[in-house]
């Protein structure tokens, strides 16, 4: 079982660095996206620190959604997901292995550069960690909520418009609660508790998301 | 033993075939004929679990793979149209990941052998996308040298794209894998000459209602 795991994320990571374009594409976009807001508000100091931890986190949203598409329709067209789906090991721990590979190849570079763009906006140094972090907790949960998407929409036509419109709502409070954390802290109270609501949307959506995709991807297959 | 109760299929407004019913014992192949667009491939999805029939079910040694699910796919494999051969790795890494997904523990000298069986010996670190058609096919059935043990091979069109000694070569191998007591069962529309005691055939055309 876990053999197929570290096959699958292993192949999947081989995938994305020998197709270094795509994977790049999500990156930029997120640089872009956060940079432009500075660059059209002007240098209000106060304003961007304000709206920083909404921006980067929207922006980070958006370009997590930008790769879900991608995340089994290929799989899905060369005859792979059938092979993933007669195979000897529950589609729950292949869907796992998928997730993590794409939150490493989506989610982790976000989350890297995350406080390097937030310096445009001047977040005060001791908010870069509490960004970062909720950015750490969060966008695990936004590749493992975009699976189930990505999963019900598969071999659809147009279903990249309908993906949007599937997910991005489920995406709110994980935006309110990740954005909300460094909001908190800039107040100067204490964001423990938004770390916490954060880490339990985690571990609801990693112990239930595997079992909603691998069902869906089984409808999709058919 | 593979047994068919009753089974139908229904593709959108159209019943492919209804009332279908058959078993197969170990050492029997099947071979599955018809027109196209006569229900073959959905027939052998259903066969392996990844349709589910209108009507009826399939059972394996006597339990419905439905309920079986691991336990039925850790001992079939089945090879579909689409060959599932990733372009970005090459044939060697092609075939140790589906040979992974499916269970079965090889290490790269097994890998190599299947490989040259089939004439890939010189493709084996080239990225599947500069290989042809055919040589694709190729490092999709090179996975059935390494199920020898398996009792059950679901094969849909598995001659198409091949060239005359490489159809020669699969016969052999579906010959003798039926000769060591497995059951086979493919979708051709080629006449095939395959050596088995007990070849069963099903024709589909005739069902379309």
């Amino acid at each position: 079982m876990l053999t197929a795991l570290r096959c699958v994320i292993h192949r999947d990571l081989l995938l994305a660095m020998r197709r270094r374009a795509d994977v790049l594409t999500a990156l930029l976009f997120f640089v872009i996206v956060v940079s432009l807001f500075p660059l059209g508000l002007g240098n209000e100091p106060n304003l961007l620190r304000t709206i920083a931890p909404g921006v980067i986190w929207v922006a980070a949203l958006l370009a997590s959604m930008l790769s879900l598409t991608r995340m089994f329709s290929e799989d899905h067209a060369d005859g792979t997901l059938e092979q993933m789906l007669l195979g000897s090991t529950p589609l729950g721990v292949i869907v796992v292995a998928k997730v993590a590979a794409h939150w490493l190849v989506s989610g982790l570079p976000l989350v890297l550069i995350a406080p390097v763009l937030a310096l445009q906006f001047d977040l005060h140094q001791s908010l870069l960690w509490t960004l970062t972090l909720s950015l750490l907790l969060g966008t695990p949960v936004l590749s493992l909520i975009g699976a189930i998407g990505a999963a019900l929409t598969l071999g659809l036509r147009g279903g990249g418009i309908l993906l949007s419109l599937l997910v991005l709502p489920l995406y709110v409070p994980v935006l309110i609660i990740g954005a909300g954390t460094v909001d908190i802290e800039s107040a100067g109270l204490s964001a423990q508790g938004h770390f916490l609501v954060q880490g339990a949307f985690l571990v609801i959506a990693a112990t239930f998301s595997p079992w909603a995709i691998a069902a869906a991807l089984r409808i999709s297959a058919e | 033993m593979l047994e068919a109760a009753n089974l139908e299929c229904v593709r959108g407004d159209r019943t492919l075939f209804s009332g279908l019913s058959f078993s197969l014992n170990p050492g029997e192949l099947l071979r599955v004929a018809g027109t196209n667009g006569s229900g073959k491939t959905s027939l052998l999805r259903i066969l392996c679990g990844l349709l589910s029939p209108t009507h009826g079910e399939v059972r394996w040694q006597g339990g419905n793979i439905g309920s079986l699910r691991e336990e039925y796919w850790k001992e079939i494999i089945y090879l579909g149209h689409s060959s599932a051969v990733k372009d970005g790795l090459t044939a060697m890494e092609n075939l140790m990941v589906s040979c992974t997904l499916a269970g079965l523990t090889i290490d790269h000298e097994q890998a190599r052998a299947a490989l040259r069986c089939f004439g890939l010996a010189e493709c084996e670190d080239l990225p599947a996308k500069v290989l042809s058609q055919g040589q694709r096919r190729r490092v999709s059935l090179a996975r059935l040298i390494l199920s020898d043990k398996l009792p059950l091979w679901i094969l849909d069109e598995p001659f198409t794209a091949l060239d005359t000694a490489a159809v020669d070569y699969m016969q052999t191998l579906i010959a003798e894998h039926v000769a060591r007591g497995a059951t086979v069962v493919l979708t051709t529309h080629q006449e095939a000459q395959i050596a088995a005691a007990t070849l069963v055939t099903i024709d589909l055309t005739s069902r379309i209602l």
